[in-house]
Protein backbone atom coordinates (compact mmCIF):
# COMPACT_ATOMS: atom_id res chain seq x y z
CA UNK A 1 0.00 0.00 0.00
CA UNK A 2 1.21 3.47 -0.74
CA UNK A 3 1.43 5.97 2.07
CA UNK A 4 -1.55 7.81 0.66
CA UNK A 5 -3.77 4.77 0.67
CA UNK A 6 -2.78 3.85 4.21
CA UNK A 7 -3.68 7.37 5.34
CA UNK A 8 -6.94 7.24 3.50
CA UNK A 9 -7.84 3.92 5.06
CA UNK A 10 -6.97 5.36 8.46
CA UNK A 11 -9.17 8.42 7.91
CA UNK A 12 -12.08 6.30 6.77
CA UNK A 13 -11.45 3.77 9.53
CA UNK A 14 -12.14 6.53 12.01
CA UNK A 15 -15.45 7.14 10.31
CA UNK A 16 -16.37 3.49 10.35
CA UNK A 17 -15.73 3.46 14.09
CA UNK A 18 -17.81 6.60 14.51
CA UNK A 19 -20.51 5.07 12.34
CA UNK A 20 -20.82 2.22 14.80
CA UNK A 21 -22.08 5.15 16.76
CA UNK A 22 -23.93 4.11 19.80
CA UNK A 23 -21.04 3.73 22.17
CA UNK A 24 -19.71 7.14 21.22
CA UNK A 25 -23.04 8.91 20.92
CA UNK A 26 -22.80 11.94 23.03
CA UNK A 27 -25.55 13.17 25.36
CA UNK A 28 -25.74 13.61 29.08
CA UNK A 29 -26.88 11.39 31.93
CA UNK A 30 -29.16 13.87 33.67
CA UNK A 31 -32.57 12.62 34.77
CA UNK A 32 -35.70 14.64 34.16
CA UNK A 33 -38.07 15.19 37.08
CA UNK A 34 -40.87 17.73 36.77
CA UNK A 35 -43.04 18.53 39.74
CA UNK A 36 -41.94 15.33 41.46
CA UNK A 37 -42.77 13.18 38.43
CA UNK A 38 -39.86 11.25 36.92
CA UNK A 39 -39.98 11.22 33.14
CA UNK A 40 -38.24 8.47 31.19
CA UNK A 41 -35.77 10.18 28.83
CA UNK A 42 -33.83 7.03 28.02
CA UNK A 43 -35.22 3.54 27.63
CA UNK A 44 -33.76 0.32 26.29
CA UNK A 45 -34.62 -0.48 22.69
CA UNK A 46 -36.51 -3.75 22.13
CA UNK A 47 -34.81 -6.41 19.96
CA UNK A 48 -34.96 -5.60 16.28
CA UNK A 49 -35.25 -1.86 16.91
CA UNK A 50 -33.12 0.23 14.51
CA UNK A 51 -31.63 2.20 17.43
CA UNK A 52 -29.43 0.68 20.15
CA UNK A 53 -31.20 2.84 22.76
CA UNK A 54 -34.12 5.26 22.74
CA UNK A 55 -33.23 8.73 23.97
CA UNK A 56 -35.26 11.92 24.30
CA UNK A 57 -34.09 15.17 22.70
CA UNK A 58 -34.00 16.61 26.24
CA UNK A 59 -30.76 14.71 26.96
CA UNK A 60 -29.01 16.47 24.09
CA UNK A 61 -29.84 20.00 25.21
CA UNK A 62 -27.68 22.29 27.33
CA UNK A 63 -28.09 22.32 31.10
CA UNK A 64 -29.76 25.74 30.89
CA UNK A 65 -32.36 24.56 28.37
CA UNK A 66 -32.93 21.37 30.35
CA UNK A 67 -33.52 23.40 33.50
CA UNK A 68 -36.21 25.52 31.85
CA UNK A 69 -38.21 22.42 31.01
CA UNK A 70 -37.70 20.87 34.43
CA UNK A 71 -39.38 23.77 36.22
CA UNK A 72 -42.97 24.69 35.40
CA UNK A 73 -42.44 28.21 36.75
CA UNK A 74 -39.60 28.75 34.31
CA UNK A 75 -41.07 26.88 31.34
CA UNK A 76 -42.02 29.58 28.80
CA UNK A 77 -44.75 27.33 27.35
CA UNK A 78 -46.85 27.44 30.50
CA UNK A 79 -48.57 30.65 29.41
CA UNK A 80 -50.00 28.66 26.50
CA UNK A 81 -51.11 25.87 28.83
CA UNK A 82 -53.03 28.46 30.90
CA UNK A 83 -54.60 29.81 27.72
CA UNK A 84 -55.52 26.23 26.83
CA UNK A 85 -57.30 25.89 30.16
CA UNK A 86 -59.41 28.98 29.46
CA UNK A 87 -60.32 27.58 26.03
CA UNK A 88 -61.22 24.25 27.65
CA UNK A 89 -63.79 25.99 29.80
CA UNK A 90 -65.10 28.39 27.15
CA UNK A 91 -68.41 27.71 25.39
CA UNK A 92 -67.99 27.95 21.62
CA UNK A 93 -70.12 26.96 18.61
CA UNK A 94 -73.78 26.46 17.91
CA UNK A 95 -74.25 23.54 20.27
CA UNK A 96 -73.50 25.89 23.17
CA UNK A 97 -70.86 23.60 24.64
CA UNK A 98 -67.30 23.76 25.90
CA UNK A 99 -64.78 20.92 26.11
CA UNK A 100 -65.58 20.82 29.82
CA UNK A 101 -69.29 20.23 29.12
CA UNK A 102 -68.44 16.75 27.83
CA UNK A 103 -65.10 15.98 29.47
CA UNK A 104 -65.26 17.71 32.85
CA UNK A 105 -61.97 18.27 34.60
CA UNK A 106 -59.12 18.10 32.10
CA UNK A 107 -56.74 16.77 34.75
CA UNK A 108 -58.98 13.75 35.23
CA UNK A 109 -60.43 13.04 31.82
CA UNK A 110 -57.28 13.65 29.77
CA UNK A 111 -54.86 11.77 32.02
CA UNK A 112 -52.39 9.87 29.83
CA UNK A 113 -54.37 10.46 26.65
CA UNK A 114 -51.63 12.07 24.54
CA UNK A 115 -49.39 9.00 24.96
CA UNK A 116 -51.75 6.91 22.81
CA UNK A 117 -51.85 9.19 19.76
CA UNK A 118 -52.02 8.96 16.79
CA UNK A 119 -54.91 6.55 17.10
CA UNK A 120 -57.17 4.85 14.56
CA UNK A 121 -60.52 6.59 14.05
CA UNK A 122 -63.09 4.21 12.68
CA UNK A 123 -65.53 6.85 11.51
CA UNK A 124 -62.91 8.86 9.62
CA UNK A 125 -61.24 5.69 8.35
CA UNK A 126 -57.79 7.09 9.13
CA UNK A 127 -55.50 7.69 12.09
CA UNK A 128 -56.31 10.74 14.17
CA UNK A 129 -53.56 12.92 15.56
CA UNK A 130 -54.46 14.86 18.68
CA UNK A 131 -55.15 17.89 16.47
CA UNK A 132 -57.57 15.83 14.34
CA UNK A 133 -59.44 14.63 17.43
CA UNK A 134 -59.71 18.13 18.90
CA UNK A 135 -61.13 19.47 15.64
CA UNK A 136 -63.55 16.54 15.35
CA UNK A 137 -64.87 17.42 18.82
CA UNK A 138 -65.19 21.04 17.77
CA UNK A 139 -67.00 20.47 14.49
CA UNK A 140 -69.16 17.48 15.48
CA UNK A 141 -69.89 17.91 19.18
CA UNK A 142 -69.64 21.67 19.59
CA UNK A 143 -70.69 22.73 16.09
CA UNK A 144 -67.78 25.15 16.19
CA UNK A 145 -65.24 26.07 13.54
CA UNK A 146 -62.16 23.85 13.36
CA UNK A 147 -58.88 25.44 14.47
CA UNK A 148 -55.98 25.82 12.05
CA UNK A 149 -53.15 23.35 12.67
CA UNK A 150 -50.62 25.94 13.80
CA UNK A 151 -53.07 28.39 15.41
CA UNK A 152 -52.50 29.78 18.87
CA UNK A 153 -55.65 27.96 20.00
CA UNK A 154 -54.65 24.55 18.65
CA UNK A 155 -51.14 24.83 20.11
CA UNK A 156 -52.56 25.85 23.49
CA UNK A 157 -55.08 23.00 23.53
CA UNK A 158 -52.61 20.31 22.43
CA UNK A 159 -50.19 21.64 25.06
CA UNK A 160 -52.86 21.48 27.79
CA UNK A 161 -54.06 17.99 26.84
CA UNK A 162 -50.48 16.80 26.28
CA UNK A 163 -49.40 17.99 29.70
CA UNK A 164 -51.96 15.66 31.33
CA UNK A 165 -49.89 12.75 29.98
CA UNK A 166 -46.57 13.97 31.32
CA UNK A 167 -44.47 11.00 32.36
CA UNK A 168 -46.76 8.48 30.67
CA UNK A 169 -44.80 6.22 28.33
CA UNK A 170 -45.53 6.82 24.67
CA UNK A 171 -47.34 3.74 23.35
CA UNK A 172 -49.75 3.63 20.45
CA UNK A 173 -51.76 0.76 19.01
CA UNK A 174 -49.82 -0.82 16.20
CA UNK A 175 -52.23 -3.48 15.06
CA UNK A 176 -55.16 -3.46 12.66
CA UNK A 177 -55.34 -0.65 10.17
CA UNK A 178 -52.59 1.32 11.98
CA UNK A 179 -49.96 -1.18 10.79
CA UNK A 180 -50.12 0.03 7.22
CA UNK A 181 -49.73 3.70 8.24
CA UNK A 182 -46.78 2.93 10.47
CA UNK A 183 -45.15 1.05 7.61
CA UNK A 184 -45.73 4.00 5.28
CA UNK A 185 -44.18 6.33 7.86
CA UNK A 186 -41.16 4.08 8.13
CA UNK A 187 -40.73 4.17 4.38
CA UNK A 188 -40.78 7.98 4.42
CA UNK A 189 -38.29 8.06 7.31
CA UNK A 190 -35.72 6.25 5.20
CA UNK A 191 -36.44 8.12 1.96
CA UNK A 192 -33.97 10.75 0.80
CA UNK A 193 -35.47 14.13 0.01
CA UNK A 194 -34.41 17.49 -1.34
CA UNK A 195 -31.39 18.95 -3.06
CA UNK A 196 -29.22 17.80 -0.14
CA UNK A 197 -30.61 14.31 -0.71
CA UNK A 198 -30.90 13.17 2.89
CA UNK A 199 -33.31 10.98 4.82
CA UNK A 200 -34.42 11.54 8.41
CA UNK A 201 -32.33 8.48 9.29
CA UNK A 202 -29.12 10.04 7.93
CA UNK A 203 -29.20 12.62 10.71
CA UNK A 204 -31.30 11.12 13.51
CA UNK A 205 -30.27 7.46 13.30
CA UNK A 206 -26.77 7.42 11.78
CA UNK A 207 -25.41 10.58 13.41
CA UNK A 208 -27.28 11.39 16.61
CA UNK A 209 -24.98 12.64 19.34
CA UNK A 210 -22.77 14.48 16.87
CA UNK A 211 -22.57 18.16 16.03
CA UNK A 212 -23.81 19.32 12.65
CA UNK A 213 -22.21 22.74 12.68
CA UNK A 214 -23.83 24.48 15.69
CA UNK A 215 -26.58 21.89 16.19
CA UNK A 216 -26.29 18.84 18.42
CA UNK A 217 -28.17 16.07 16.66
CA UNK A 218 -30.68 14.09 18.71
CA UNK A 219 -32.71 11.08 17.65
CA UNK A 220 -35.54 13.39 16.55
CA UNK A 221 -38.00 11.90 19.04
CA UNK A 222 -41.51 13.32 19.31
CA UNK A 223 -42.37 12.94 23.00
CA UNK A 224 -42.22 16.67 23.79
CA UNK A 225 -44.63 18.20 21.29
CA UNK A 226 -45.97 20.80 20.97
CA UNK A 227 -42.56 22.15 21.88
CA UNK A 228 -41.40 25.60 22.88
CA UNK A 229 -38.40 26.56 20.74
CA UNK A 230 -36.21 29.61 21.27
CA UNK A 231 -35.83 29.80 17.52
CA UNK A 232 -39.60 30.02 17.11
CA UNK A 233 -40.01 32.19 20.20
CA UNK A 234 -43.09 30.18 20.96
CA UNK A 235 -44.78 26.80 20.69
CA UNK A 236 -44.78 24.84 17.47
CA UNK A 237 -46.43 21.63 16.37
CA UNK A 238 -44.64 18.42 15.49
CA UNK A 239 -45.59 18.86 11.84
CA UNK A 240 -43.97 22.30 11.88
CA UNK A 241 -40.75 20.62 13.04
CA UNK A 242 -41.03 18.00 10.26
CA UNK A 243 -41.51 20.83 7.80
CA UNK A 244 -38.43 22.66 9.12
CA UNK A 245 -36.23 19.57 8.84
CA UNK A 246 -37.40 19.06 5.25
CA UNK A 247 -36.68 22.68 4.32
CA UNK A 248 -33.21 22.38 5.85
CA UNK A 249 -32.41 19.65 3.37
CA UNK A 250 -33.93 21.86 0.67
CA UNK A 251 -36.97 19.64 0.19
CA UNK A 252 -40.52 20.82 -0.51
CA UNK A 253 -42.25 19.86 2.76
CA UNK A 254 -45.53 17.97 2.95
CA UNK A 255 -48.48 19.88 4.41
CA UNK A 256 -49.28 19.87 8.10
CA UNK A 257 -51.91 17.18 8.66
CA UNK A 258 -51.09 15.47 5.34
CA UNK A 259 -51.21 11.68 5.07
CA UNK A 260 -47.41 11.71 4.85
CA UNK A 261 -46.87 13.64 8.08
CA UNK A 262 -49.53 11.65 9.93
CA UNK A 263 -47.83 8.44 8.81
CA UNK A 264 -44.43 9.78 9.91
CA UNK A 265 -45.89 10.77 13.26
CA UNK A 266 -47.34 7.28 13.76
CA UNK A 267 -44.02 5.65 12.88
CA UNK A 268 -42.07 7.96 15.18
CA UNK A 269 -44.47 7.22 18.03
CA UNK A 270 -43.55 3.55 17.62
CA UNK A 271 -39.85 4.32 17.21
CA UNK A 272 -39.85 6.22 20.51
CA UNK A 273 -42.12 3.82 22.40
CA UNK A 274 -41.54 3.98 26.11
CA UNK A 275 -40.21 7.52 26.29
CA UNK A 276 -42.14 9.64 28.77
CA UNK A 277 -44.33 12.43 27.42
CA UNK A 278 -42.67 15.80 28.19
CA UNK A 279 -45.26 18.16 26.74
CA UNK A 280 -44.70 21.08 26.63
CA UNK A 281 -40.97 20.52 26.11
CA UNK A 282 -38.35 23.25 25.70
CA UNK A 283 -35.79 23.10 22.90
CA UNK A 284 -33.40 25.53 21.24
CA UNK B 1 -34.75 18.80 -22.44
CA UNK B 2 -32.17 20.92 -20.71
CA UNK B 3 -33.43 24.16 -19.20
CA UNK B 4 -31.74 27.33 -20.41
CA UNK B 5 -28.70 28.00 -18.26
CA UNK B 6 -28.69 31.15 -16.25
CA UNK B 7 -25.34 32.35 -14.99
CA UNK B 8 -25.53 33.18 -11.31
CA UNK B 9 -24.01 36.43 -10.12
CA UNK B 10 -21.22 34.45 -8.48
CA UNK B 11 -20.40 32.54 -11.65
CA UNK B 12 -20.50 35.77 -13.60
CA UNK B 13 -18.08 37.47 -11.25
CA UNK B 14 -15.88 34.42 -11.37
CA UNK B 15 -15.94 34.41 -15.16
CA UNK B 16 -15.09 38.09 -15.33
CA UNK B 17 -12.37 37.71 -12.74
CA UNK B 18 -10.92 34.97 -14.90
CA UNK B 19 -10.75 37.59 -17.63
CA UNK B 20 -12.83 35.59 -20.07
CA UNK B 21 -16.12 33.77 -20.42
CA UNK B 22 -15.17 30.43 -19.05
CA UNK B 23 -16.63 27.42 -20.80
CA UNK B 24 -18.34 25.11 -18.34
CA UNK B 25 -19.27 21.46 -18.21
CA UNK B 26 -22.95 21.06 -17.29
CA UNK B 27 -23.71 18.68 -14.39
CA UNK B 28 -25.14 16.00 -16.66
CA UNK B 29 -22.06 16.14 -18.90
CA UNK B 30 -19.42 15.55 -16.21
CA UNK B 31 -17.33 12.50 -17.10
CA UNK B 32 -16.31 10.19 -14.28
CA UNK B 33 -13.36 7.86 -14.33
CA UNK B 34 -14.48 5.53 -11.56
CA UNK B 35 -15.23 7.95 -8.76
CA UNK B 36 -12.76 10.59 -10.02
CA UNK B 37 -13.30 13.48 -12.40
CA UNK B 38 -9.99 14.17 -14.18
CA UNK B 39 -11.16 17.11 -16.26
CA UNK B 40 -11.70 20.60 -14.88
CA UNK B 41 -15.30 21.79 -15.06
CA UNK B 42 -14.27 25.25 -16.27
CA UNK B 43 -11.51 26.82 -18.34
CA UNK B 44 -10.59 29.21 -15.56
CA UNK B 45 -8.47 27.61 -12.83
CA UNK B 46 -9.85 27.39 -9.30
CA UNK B 47 -9.07 30.07 -6.79
CA UNK B 48 -8.21 28.72 -3.31
CA UNK B 49 -9.17 31.92 -1.48
CA UNK B 50 -12.65 31.92 -3.00
CA UNK B 51 -12.88 28.19 -2.37
CA UNK B 52 -12.11 28.72 1.29
CA UNK B 53 -15.03 31.17 1.52
CA UNK B 54 -17.38 28.73 -0.23
CA UNK B 55 -16.30 26.02 2.24
CA UNK B 56 -17.38 28.19 5.19
CA UNK B 57 -20.53 29.76 3.71
CA UNK B 58 -23.65 28.12 5.13
CA UNK B 59 -25.61 28.83 1.94
CA UNK B 60 -22.92 27.41 -0.37
CA UNK B 61 -20.57 24.57 0.56
CA UNK B 62 -21.30 24.61 4.28
CA UNK B 63 -18.59 21.96 4.45
CA UNK B 64 -17.90 22.97 8.06
CA UNK B 65 -21.35 21.63 8.96
CA UNK B 66 -19.90 18.15 8.76
CA UNK B 67 -16.09 18.48 8.56
CA UNK B 68 -13.67 19.93 11.08
CA UNK B 69 -10.77 21.82 9.52
CA UNK B 70 -7.79 23.15 11.52
CA UNK B 71 -7.08 25.75 8.85
CA UNK B 72 -10.30 27.43 10.07
CA UNK B 73 -9.67 27.11 13.78
CA UNK B 74 -10.98 30.62 14.35
CA UNK B 75 -14.38 29.76 12.83
CA UNK B 76 -16.81 28.48 15.48
CA UNK B 77 -18.80 25.24 15.14
CA UNK B 78 -16.98 22.55 13.18
CA UNK B 79 -19.19 19.55 12.51
CA UNK B 80 -18.43 15.94 13.47
CA UNK B 81 -20.34 14.03 10.79
CA UNK B 82 -17.49 13.48 8.32
CA UNK B 83 -13.73 13.05 8.81
CA UNK B 84 -11.62 16.15 9.54
CA UNK B 85 -10.19 17.48 6.30
CA UNK B 86 -6.70 18.25 7.63
CA UNK B 87 -4.15 16.88 5.18
CA UNK B 88 -6.85 15.81 2.74
CA UNK B 89 -4.60 16.67 -0.25
CA UNK B 90 -2.11 14.02 0.93
CA UNK B 91 -4.84 11.39 0.76
CA UNK B 92 -6.60 12.22 -2.52
CA UNK B 93 -5.57 13.48 -5.93
CA UNK B 94 -7.10 16.52 -7.60
CA UNK B 95 -9.28 14.32 -9.83
CA UNK B 96 -10.47 12.30 -6.85
CA UNK B 97 -11.30 15.42 -4.85
CA UNK B 98 -13.26 16.83 -7.79
CA UNK B 99 -15.17 13.56 -8.03
CA UNK B 100 -15.98 13.62 -4.29
CA UNK B 101 -17.32 17.14 -4.64
CA UNK B 102 -19.30 16.59 -7.82
CA UNK B 103 -20.96 13.44 -6.50
CA UNK B 104 -19.57 11.83 -3.36
CA UNK B 105 -21.93 8.87 -3.73
CA UNK B 106 -19.63 7.45 -6.40
CA UNK B 107 -16.73 7.23 -3.94
CA UNK B 108 -18.73 6.57 -0.77
CA UNK B 109 -21.82 4.51 -1.40
CA UNK B 110 -24.82 5.64 0.62
CA UNK B 111 -22.98 8.59 2.16
CA UNK B 112 -24.84 11.45 3.85
CA UNK B 113 -22.57 13.93 2.02
CA UNK B 114 -24.54 15.82 -0.63
CA UNK B 115 -23.56 15.83 -4.31
CA UNK B 116 -22.52 19.42 -4.97
CA UNK B 117 -22.67 19.38 -8.76
CA UNK B 118 -25.77 17.45 -9.70
CA UNK B 119 -28.99 19.07 -10.87
CA UNK B 120 -31.52 16.30 -11.34
CA UNK B 121 -32.83 13.12 -9.82
CA UNK B 122 -33.81 14.72 -6.52
CA UNK B 123 -36.97 13.86 -4.61
CA UNK B 124 -39.18 16.95 -3.94
CA UNK B 125 -36.42 19.57 -4.16
CA UNK B 126 -37.53 22.98 -2.87
CA UNK B 127 -38.89 24.88 -5.86
CA UNK B 128 -36.23 27.56 -5.74
CA UNK B 129 -33.47 24.94 -5.97
CA UNK B 130 -35.13 22.61 -8.47
CA UNK B 131 -33.00 21.87 -11.52
CA UNK B 132 -29.93 23.51 -9.99
CA UNK B 133 -26.74 22.15 -8.49
CA UNK B 134 -25.71 23.33 -5.00
CA UNK B 135 -22.49 24.90 -6.34
CA UNK B 136 -21.58 26.35 -9.72
CA UNK B 137 -18.85 24.74 -11.81
CA UNK B 138 -16.47 27.55 -10.85
CA UNK B 139 -17.26 27.18 -7.15
CA UNK B 140 -16.48 23.46 -7.37
CA UNK B 141 -13.12 24.28 -8.98
CA UNK B 142 -12.46 26.90 -6.30
CA UNK B 143 -13.14 24.42 -3.49
CA UNK B 144 -10.96 21.78 -5.18
CA UNK B 145 -8.16 24.36 -5.41
CA UNK B 146 -8.62 25.15 -1.73
CA UNK B 147 -8.63 21.47 -0.68
CA UNK B 148 -5.35 21.00 -2.56
CA UNK B 149 -3.76 23.46 -0.11
CA UNK B 150 -4.64 21.20 2.85
CA UNK B 151 -1.37 19.29 3.15
CA UNK B 152 0.40 17.99 6.19
CA UNK B 153 3.46 16.51 4.54
C1 LIG C 1 -29.61 17.56 8.02
C2 LIG C 1 -29.96 16.90 9.24
C3 LIG C 1 -31.41 16.57 9.51
C4 LIG C 1 -32.30 15.83 8.76
C5 LIG C 1 -32.06 15.15 7.43
C6 LIG C 1 -33.53 15.78 9.53
N1 LIG C 1 -33.41 16.46 10.69
FE1 LIG C 1 -34.74 16.52 12.25
N2 LIG C 1 -33.49 17.74 13.30
C7 LIG C 1 -32.24 18.17 12.87
C8 LIG C 1 -31.68 19.06 13.87
C9 LIG C 1 -30.31 19.74 13.79
C10 LIG C 1 -32.63 19.16 14.90
C11 LIG C 1 -32.51 19.96 16.22
C12 LIG C 1 -31.62 19.22 17.19
C13 LIG C 1 -32.13 17.83 17.44
O1 LIG C 1 -33.02 17.64 18.27
O2 LIG C 1 -31.66 16.91 16.76
C14 LIG C 1 -33.75 18.28 14.53
C15 LIG C 1 -34.88 18.06 15.32
C16 LIG C 1 -35.90 17.18 15.01
C17 LIG C 1 -37.01 16.88 15.89
C18 LIG C 1 -37.25 17.47 17.29
C19 LIG C 1 -36.65 16.62 18.37
C20 LIG C 1 -36.93 17.17 19.75
O3 LIG C 1 -36.45 16.57 20.72
O4 LIG C 1 -37.60 18.19 19.88
C21 LIG C 1 -37.80 15.99 15.22
C22 LIG C 1 -39.09 15.37 15.72
C23 LIG C 1 -37.17 15.73 13.94
N3 LIG C 1 -36.02 16.47 13.85
C24 LIG C 1 -37.68 14.88 12.96
C25 LIG C 1 -37.14 14.74 11.67
C26 LIG C 1 -37.78 14.02 10.59
C27 LIG C 1 -39.10 13.28 10.69
C28 LIG C 1 -36.96 14.13 9.49
C29 LIG C 1 -37.19 13.67 8.08
C30 LIG C 1 -38.35 14.19 7.40
C31 LIG C 1 -35.80 14.87 9.91
N4 LIG C 1 -35.96 15.25 11.22
C32 LIG C 1 -34.70 15.14 9.11
C33 LIG C 1 -31.60 17.79 11.71
C34 LIG C 1 -32.13 16.98 10.72
C1 LIG D 1 -23.89 16.38 5.60
C2 LIG D 1 -22.52 16.04 5.80
C3 LIG D 1 -21.42 16.49 4.87
C4 LIG D 1 -21.26 17.69 4.19
C5 LIG D 1 -22.17 18.91 4.21
C6 LIG D 1 -20.01 17.59 3.49
N1 LIG D 1 -19.44 16.37 3.71
FE1 LIG D 1 -17.64 15.70 2.96
N2 LIG D 1 -17.94 13.86 3.86
C7 LIG D 1 -18.98 13.55 4.70
C8 LIG D 1 -18.80 12.18 5.18
C9 LIG D 1 -19.72 11.45 6.15
C10 LIG D 1 -17.61 11.70 4.58
C11 LIG D 1 -16.96 10.32 4.71
C12 LIG D 1 -17.41 9.40 3.62
C13 LIG D 1 -18.50 8.47 4.10
O1 LIG D 1 -18.16 7.45 4.68
O2 LIG D 1 -19.69 8.77 3.95
C14 LIG D 1 -17.09 12.78 3.76
C15 LIG D 1 -15.90 12.72 3.02
C16 LIG D 1 -15.29 13.79 2.40
C17 LIG D 1 -13.97 13.77 1.82
C18 LIG D 1 -12.97 12.61 1.89
C19 LIG D 1 -12.27 12.85 3.22
C20 LIG D 1 -11.09 11.98 3.61
O3 LIG D 1 -10.41 12.36 4.55
O4 LIG D 1 -10.91 10.93 3.05
C21 LIG D 1 -13.74 15.02 1.31
C22 LIG D 1 -12.50 15.50 0.60
C23 LIG D 1 -14.92 15.82 1.60
N3 LIG D 1 -15.85 15.05 2.25
C24 LIG D 1 -15.06 17.16 1.26
C25 LIG D 1 -16.19 17.94 1.51
C26 LIG D 1 -16.34 19.31 1.07
C27 LIG D 1 -15.26 20.12 0.40
C28 LIG D 1 -17.60 19.70 1.41
C29 LIG D 1 -18.33 20.98 1.12
C30 LIG D 1 -18.27 21.53 -0.21
C31 LIG D 1 -18.21 18.59 2.14
N4 LIG D 1 -17.32 17.53 2.14
C32 LIG D 1 -19.48 18.60 2.69
C33 LIG D 1 -20.05 14.38 5.05
C34 LIG D 1 -20.27 15.66 4.55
Amino acid sequence: MTARIIKRAAALGVIAAMGAGAALADYDDDELVIDGVKIATKVPAPPGHPLPEIVSGWRFRSDETQALEADDFENPAMVAVDYGQSLWDAVDGEAGKSCASCHGDVEESMKGVRAGYPKWNEKAGRPFTLENQINACRTENMKAEPWKWESREMLAMTALVGKQARGYPMKIRKDGPMAEWIEKGKELYYTRFGQLDMACSNCHEDNYGKMIRADHLSQGQINGFPTYRFKWQGLGSLHRRFSGCMKNIRAEPFKRGSDEFVALEAYLAVRGEGLGIETPAVRN
Amino acid sequence: MAAPRILTAAALTAALAGGAWAAETAPAEVRFDGSAVPQRLTDAPGDPARGRAVFIDRKLGNCLACHANSDMADEPFHGEIGPPLDGVADRWSEAELRGILVNSKKAFEGTIMPAFYKDSGFNRPLRKFAGKPILTAQQVEDVVAYLLTLKEE
